[in-house]
């Protein structure tokens, strides 16, 4: 469960410094970043911008909460893994609330901290509490499975700059799948206590996992500037079956919850997770940081 | 090696002729002397005397355990960053600082004690931290203030230590002092984007520069004529210089820096004596300081509590992957012998 290496080892001194220290694995230098983005004068349509902001919404909410792991993980490897990822999925959500941002003359950080909680898209499964690591891990696993998938598709986005976010996001989200599933598998297939708490954990989660899948007008208008969420399930349900199934779990059948995260309409939950992110910035009007 | 000059060997002393010490002992004390005199290294496989085992073992696995509770008060900022930029350098520092904290257990790990038993010794509260964990981070700007001073206070602390003569120790030093170089980087950053903001945002830097001021000058540890430990570690090729040397030639650092950030340091008795060549720093609080370190300070215990919660939320996780790792072996092993 270490933070992944790159392949190709180099142990010489010029191989430590800053660039080793920085925590994306794509080598600097050919990384898409936020800032190349926001130079970019290519402004999307309102709807590739809504898409783009559901994106970006899905990503900076779970990095949100991942962030808070950092320096609680049950092991010193786990803070270094879900710090990792929660910087990665920071790293998507930049892009994608810069490139939305475009189409209305706004910045990553006007869209994260000045919006309120109804203007957000994000879906429900991202806002969840962390629970217990089963929990956060139960989360991880249909989150990873689900981005990867679409990312996956969203590399052949008519939209060019979709396209690359994506391009460069799958790297990423294939290891936070692999993360996911070796802890469902380690947890399910543990102790008779870790198995207790994980099937636990995929029942709580469970009731999130169809909003994912949803289609909606936005879906529709935006075509093959997008992916159509609905078909993206049968992928979806046959790796997260195998991979329970490995894990000696059961697929939970309990209802789904309503959703409305891509109307504006979350759980109680989200207001808190935006109240703590949101209460410096907003002390300070105008302020730059 | 080989070509080491004679005279480098110190003289024999009167234990090494004692009949009671082994002849193992005795190649191996020659042996580790002539390595120290000739200021090459020690490595984990080498014959060594126990004492600086023992030191170096304290020493690296307090590092290491400075490192884990340091990512506590930045851990504190993660959610409420200001920008999203912002969140992401501190995530990316905080991680670094959990990787500093495994390098470093891995360094002490060479000299025999196991990880497990290293991180025991920390929840018990019986291992020391360095005590400027043990001070709040109360506003954003203390992010800039421990990048700043409290990192810039570990580099010069640190640097030295790149050449310390137990090879696995100066190499995770190499390390981590190049990623600690951009961590201070990004904590000036702060400070200076804060100094030249708004009028609230300068007051929040001045606050944060004068609480971490005394406290960074006291991780270099105390005077040099209350350090008892020091003398031995340099003849040991460990510490290179004393702490007064270390601190001094900091605050004469940071002098200069804060000018660039149109701050100023909490010191009226802070000046550059042309004569000595050294810089004068005010008296510092040594009271305070033994006070923080025999657990007295602001966050000692909340520092201690959040360590061992983690530590006994976990415990099932890492329960669950022995017990997994268990029955794949067993997988294994019933798969090689039906074959």
């Amino acid at each position: 469960m270490n933070a992944p290496t790159p392949a190709h080892a180099d142990h010489s001194l010029d191989s430590f410094g800053d660039a080793a220290a920085s925590a994306t694995r794509v080598t600097p230098g050919n990384a898409l970043r936020p800032e190349d983005i926001a130079i970019q004068t290519v402004r999307p349509s309102e709807d590739v911008a809504q898409y783009a902001l559901r994106l970006g919404d899905d990503s900076l909410i779970l990095a949100q909460r991942l962030g808070h792991w950092i320096s609680r993980g049950p092991e010193i490897e786990e803070d270094i893994a879900l710090g990792n990822i929660a910087l990665d999925l920071l790293g998507h959500a930049r892009s994608f609330l810069t490139y939305a941002g475009h189409a209305w003359g706004k910045t990553e950080d006007d869209l994260a901290y000045w919006r309120e909680e109804d203007e957000f898209r994000s879906a429900w499964i991202f806002e969840q509490p962390n629970g217990d690591f089963g929990v956060t891990i139960a989360r991880q696993l249909v989150v990873a499975i689900y981005q990867r998938l679409l990312y996956s598709r969203l590399v052949e986005s008519a939209d060019s700059t979709i396209a690359a976010i994506a391009a460069k996001a799958l790297k990423e989200v294939d290891y936070h799948r692999d993360h996911a599933i070796q802890w469902t598998l380690r947890l399910g297939d543990g102790t008779d206590e870790s198995h207790r708490r994980m099937q636990a954990a995929i029942e709580l989660m469970w009731p999130y996992v169809d909003e994912l899948f949803d289609d909606d007008e936005l879906t529709e208008r935006v075509g093959d500037a997008g992916v159509r969420p609905s078909t993206l399930r049968g992928e979806f349900d046959a790796e997260i079956r195998a991979v329970l199934d490995e894990a000696t779990l059961a697929l939970p059948a309990v209802p789904r919850a309503s959703g409305g995260g891509r109307r504006g309409e979350h759980t109680e939950h989200l207001g808190y997770l935006l109240a703590e992110m949101q209460v410096l910035a907003r002390k300070h009007p105008g302020a730059t940081w | 090696m080989a070509a080491a000059p004679l005279q480098s060997v110190p003289a024999p002393r009167p234990e090494d002729q004692d009949a009671s010490v082994s002849p193992e002992t005795r190649a191996g004390q020659a042996y580790f002397d002539r390595i120290i005199a000739d200021d090459s290294r020690i490595e984990p496989k080498d014959w060594m005397p126990e004492a600086y085992r023992k030191t170096l073992t304290r020493q690296i696995s307090q590092h290491a355990h400075s490192e884990i509770i340091g990512m506590q008060p930045e851990a504190n900022w993660i959610t409420r960053a200001p920008s999203l930029k912002r969140k992401s350098i501190l995530m990316a520092k905080v991680q670094d600082e959990a990787g500093h904290g495994l390098y470093l257990y891995s360094a002490a790990e060479t000299l025999g004690t196991p990880r497990d038993v290293l991180n025991q010794q920390l929840l018990d509260g019986k291992a020391k931290y360095s005590s400027i964990f043990n001070y709040p981070a109360r506003s954003w700007a203390d992010m800039g203030a421990i990048g700043w001073l409290v990192d810039g206070a570990a580099i010069a602390n640190q640097v030295p230590l790149c050449r310390a003569s137990y090879g696995p120790y100066g190499r995770a030093m190499v390390r981590i002092c190049k990623e600690e170089s951009f961590h201070q980087r990004q904590g000036f950053e702060i400070l200076l984007e804060l100094s030249h903001g708004t009028p609230e945002q300068k007051e929040m830097a001045q606050d944060a520069v004068n609480r971490f001021y005394a406290p960074a000058l006291m991780m270099f540890g105390p005077p040099d004529d209350d350090s008892p430990n020091s003398k031995q570690s340099m003849a040991w090729n460990i510490k290179r210089f004393s702490n007064d040397e270390l601190r001094q030639r900091f605050v004469g650092m940071i002098a200069e820096q804060v000018k660039v950030l149109g701050l100023t340091l909490p010191d009226p008795e802070l000046r550059f004596d042309e004569e000595t060549g050294k810089w004068i720093h005010m008296e510092l609080d040594w009271q305070e300081f033994k006070d923080v370190i025999a657990g007295r300070g602001p966050c000692n215990a909340q520092r201690l509590a959040r360590r061992r919660e983690a530590h006994a939320n976990g415990a099932w996780v890492r329960e669950a992957a022995r017990a997994y790792a268990g029955k794949q072996r067993e997988k294994q092993m019933q798969k090689a012998g039906a074959a």
